[in-house]
């Protein structure tokens, strides 16, 4: 488990006491909250695949996810996140945590600080091995519970998936942004997070690259491949996706 | 396979008058235990000491098959059977309530169906038998559903059973899926009218000018019936999963809970109900917390709780105001900072609530813990139990499975001095709130013969492991038992385990 406001870079584990105990043997504090990140995003994503989530798990994995995008952009791993006035807040401030997720497509849209406001850039700061095959062990599979046809025409589906489109959205802007061109065109009418999802899955599979950093940007030629047109059909290209976690 | 034909035709026996399935939906469902065997009483605990007294389970098409002569004839008899079933999600008990008086006993299953068990009536020659349930009736509550305008299946699953207090020969029960709240009414029927003679023997109206006498029907006494009619369907007002109802001490109204709303219904009107709380947000990209479980005070008709993902609890007072937006009270334990992580939220959400019996107190149920609060302090609660505190060191790896999404329920035993609960392996957990002691106890097939005393079952926190101890890691985080009742009363308590419904009782009762 990680303990919240102990701020630890590696090797660091003999500070470590109390509940954080079970940890012990595992590298790196950041390396952990990340793989925490990623396995909670993929659950938030596998959540949204179904037409009817169990709305208590998303909102807590949601949650979860603030919690720990808060906590990065405090201790800088999340640039993007931390701009002027977000650093200092209190760590119980949800407010704050809230306001970096939910912050609206024109403000993200704005150039940041430096313009680098994009998030693997925050990757390089933090230590950076191999979290993807670590996720990739560890990510669970489960089949979506209800048939998947018309899972994004639904107004329900889509009014609670809402709260966590921004976040995700955000954290896959870069993605969005080196989409070549016509890409964008061949995936112009399917759902942002449906293509974010197969984008996140799809470049984990992708396996043995070297840092996080190198496998996010790998994703969008990856996905190119898979889907092609018939990605409309949201059926096969869910079975693809369920086909891709179950084969790990 | 788990069944055996001596059991069943036990079932079946005279000792069993009662034992009729009008509905033909469902086969037996039920097995008494053997032979009885008490045996000598060893160490007790604070809460008695349990044996168990009889086993109830969902029969698996394979037993059913083995023990039937007429393999084909069953096939087609066998209505209820569905197409995948090999004792599978179906069969799985999602719900467990006990009746007012504790006579009857109702389980809810993942299949849409409830089977309701009546307690063994008493005989001198069958003191052993006391505590014993039996089917009674079984019927299909909730079939799957579509929902066409937004292209989405309904489950089956019956997510909770409330009982009407009985006022008449009749029982009353309210059952629920994820939308749909249904009453049905049990009862009985042991005569039937004979001696017409307007009508021949296969119905048909005779000719008036044949009929030269007419003659009074008379009651006749016949093999005893158990008819479950459904009185009212609750449709169309829930946007969201139902996880609770509650039947209110008026016997008028009772409340339906999903995620984000509670209504307010008359038991008479099915095509309106109350709003009386909705936590949406008018943007749902806001959406920080959902309500868990919600229930009435059992005394005053005007006084509710509910329960939410952030591990607090609002008691609202519907005479302040038709919309109840604003508690009355707000009961939250300050966060202990020593155990703060990333996992505290989740394990803090509450995942149920129930009122003593005697309405002072409230029990909360979180990932790690039971609570009592009483309803006259609100910052924090009076009573803090550890069910599973092993599994702190173990979070990250329940949150990757979702076990840590579990929604573990409580009950209070008959005089709120007991509380109970489930916990992972076919663990479940008492604590006796006076002595402070705690047992753990285990419903599984394998450690439990009929009358034996159950063992108190102790799991080890790393270091050396002693005899009879088991580690963590070696916890079977599959066999849960989420849902528990303690009849209202005496000691006997019925706990799920899968699709196994284990009743035990104290021995000393």
């Amino acid at each position: 488990m990680f303990a919240r406001g102990l701020k630890r870079k590696c090797d660091t584990e003999e500070e470590v006491d109390g509940p954080v105990a079970g940890f012990r043997a595992v590298p790196s504090y950041d390396l952990q909250r990340q793989s925490l990140l990623d396995m909670s995003l993929v659950k938030l994503q596998l959540c949204h695949m179904l037409v009817e989530p169990n709305l208590c798990r998303s909102v807590l994995i949601a949650n979860t996810v603030r919690q720990i995008q808060q906590e990065m952009s405090q201790d800088g791993t999340w640039r993007v996140a931390a701009p002027q006035g977000v650093g200092p807040a209190p760590p119980h401030d949800r407010l704050v945590s809230t306001d970096i997720l939910c912050r609206s497509a024109q403000e993200r849209s704005r150039p940041g600080p430096g313009g680098d406001s994009s998030f693997p850039k925050g990757f390089e700061d933090g230590p950076a091995p191999d979290m993807t095959s670590d996720l990739t062990s560890s990510m669970p599979a489960p089949a979506p519970r209800h048939a998947p046809s018309s899972v994004w025409d639904l107004d329900s589906s889509r009014e609670s998936r809402g709260s966590f489109q921004k976040s995700l959205d955000q954290i896959f802007e870069t993605l969005d942004s080196k989409s070549p061109g016509s890409m964008e065109d061949l995936l112009s009418d399917v759902d942002s997070s449906y293509y974010d999802l197969d984008a996140v899955l799809t470049g984990m599979m992708g396996g043995a690259r070297a840092g996080p950093c190198d496998t996010l940007e790998g994703l969008a030629p990856l996905t190119a491949a898979p889907p092609g047109p018939s990605c409309k059909a949201d059926l096969g290209e869910l079975d693809h996706i369920v086909e891709i976690l179950v084969e790990t | 396979m788990l069944l055996s034909l001596p059991a069943l035709h036990l079932q079946t026996s005279e000792h069993h008058p009662l034992f009729q399935l009008p509905h033909g939906r469902l086969g037996p469902w039920c097995r008494p235990t053997g032979s009885p065997a008490p045996l000598s009483c060893e160490i007790g605990c604070g809460e008695g000491s349990w044996i168990l007294v009889c086993r109830l389970l969902v029969p698996t098409q394979v037993s059913l098959l083995s023990m039937e002569e007429d393999i084909d004839t069953r096939k087609i008899n066998n209505s209820f059977l569905r197409d995948h079933s090999y004792a599978t999600e179906a069969d799985i008990i999602s719900t467990v309530e006990f009746n007012h008086t504790g006579e009857l006993l109702a389980t809810g299953d993942k299949g849409g169906r409830v089977v309701i068990f009546q307690r063994e009536q008493e005989s001198k020659n069958q003191v052993h038998r006391r505590g014993e349930y039996n089917v009674y009736s079984t019927f299909q509550s909730h079939e799957p559903e579509f929902d066409y305008l937004k292209s989405l299946e309904i489950e089956e699953k019956i997510n909770k059973i409330r009982w009407l207090p009985q006022q008449n020969a009749a029982y009353f029960l309210l059952s629920t899926n994820d939308k749909t709240v249904k009453l049905w009414k049990v009862s009985e029927r042991d005569k039937r009218p004979e001696g017409y003679n307007l009508k021949d023997e296969e119905g048909r109206l005779r000719d008036p000018s044949t009929i030269t006498t007419l003659r009074v029907p008379v009651l006749r006494p016949m093999d005893l019936m158990v008819e479950a009619t459904p009185r009212r369907v609750f449709a169309n007002a829930h946007t969201y999963h139902i996880n609770s109802i509650s039947v209110n001490s008026d016997y008028e109204t009772y409340m339906s809970a999903d995620d984000l709303r509670i209504n307010l219904w008359n038991f008479e009107i099915t095509n309106q109900s109350f709003n009386i709380v909705d936590i949406k947000p008018a943007n749902m990209e806001e959406l920080t917390e959902v309500i868990t479980a919600a229930e009435f005070h059992p005394h005053h008709c005007n006084t509710f709780v509910y329960s939410s993902s952030k591990g607090t609890i609002r008691l609202c007072d519907m005479r302040t105001s038709a919309l109840c937006d604003r508690h009355t009270k707000f009961f939250e334990e300050p966060e202990d900072p020593s155990n703060r992580s990333f996992f505290s939220e989740i394990i803090s959400s509450i995942s149920d609530v129930k009122f003593s019996h005697s309405g002072r107190y409230i029990m909360t149920r979180d990932y790690l813990t039971v609570k009592v609060w009483d309803l006259n302090m609100e910052n924090r609660p009076i009573e803090t139990y550890q069910v599973h505190d092993y599994l702190r060191s173990k979070l990250c790896s329940l949150y990757e499975n979702d076990c840590i999404f579990d929604k573990f329920e409580c009950v209070w035993n008959g005089s709120d001095s007991v509380i109970m609960t489930g916990s992972y392996n076919n663990f479940f957990r008492m604590f006796d709130r006076n002595t402070k002691r705690d047992v753990t106890l285990e419903a599984s097939r394998e450690n439990s013969k009929p009358r034996a005393i159950l063992k108190p079952r102790k799991v080890c926190v790393g270091g050396k492991r002693r005899k009879d101890e088991i580690s963590v890691d070696s916890l079977d985080f599959s066999k849960k038992i989420l849902h528990t009742a303690w009849h209202p009363s005496e000691n006997i308590i019925a706990v799920a385990a899968t699709n196994n419904l284990y009743i035990f009782q104290d021995k000393v009762n």
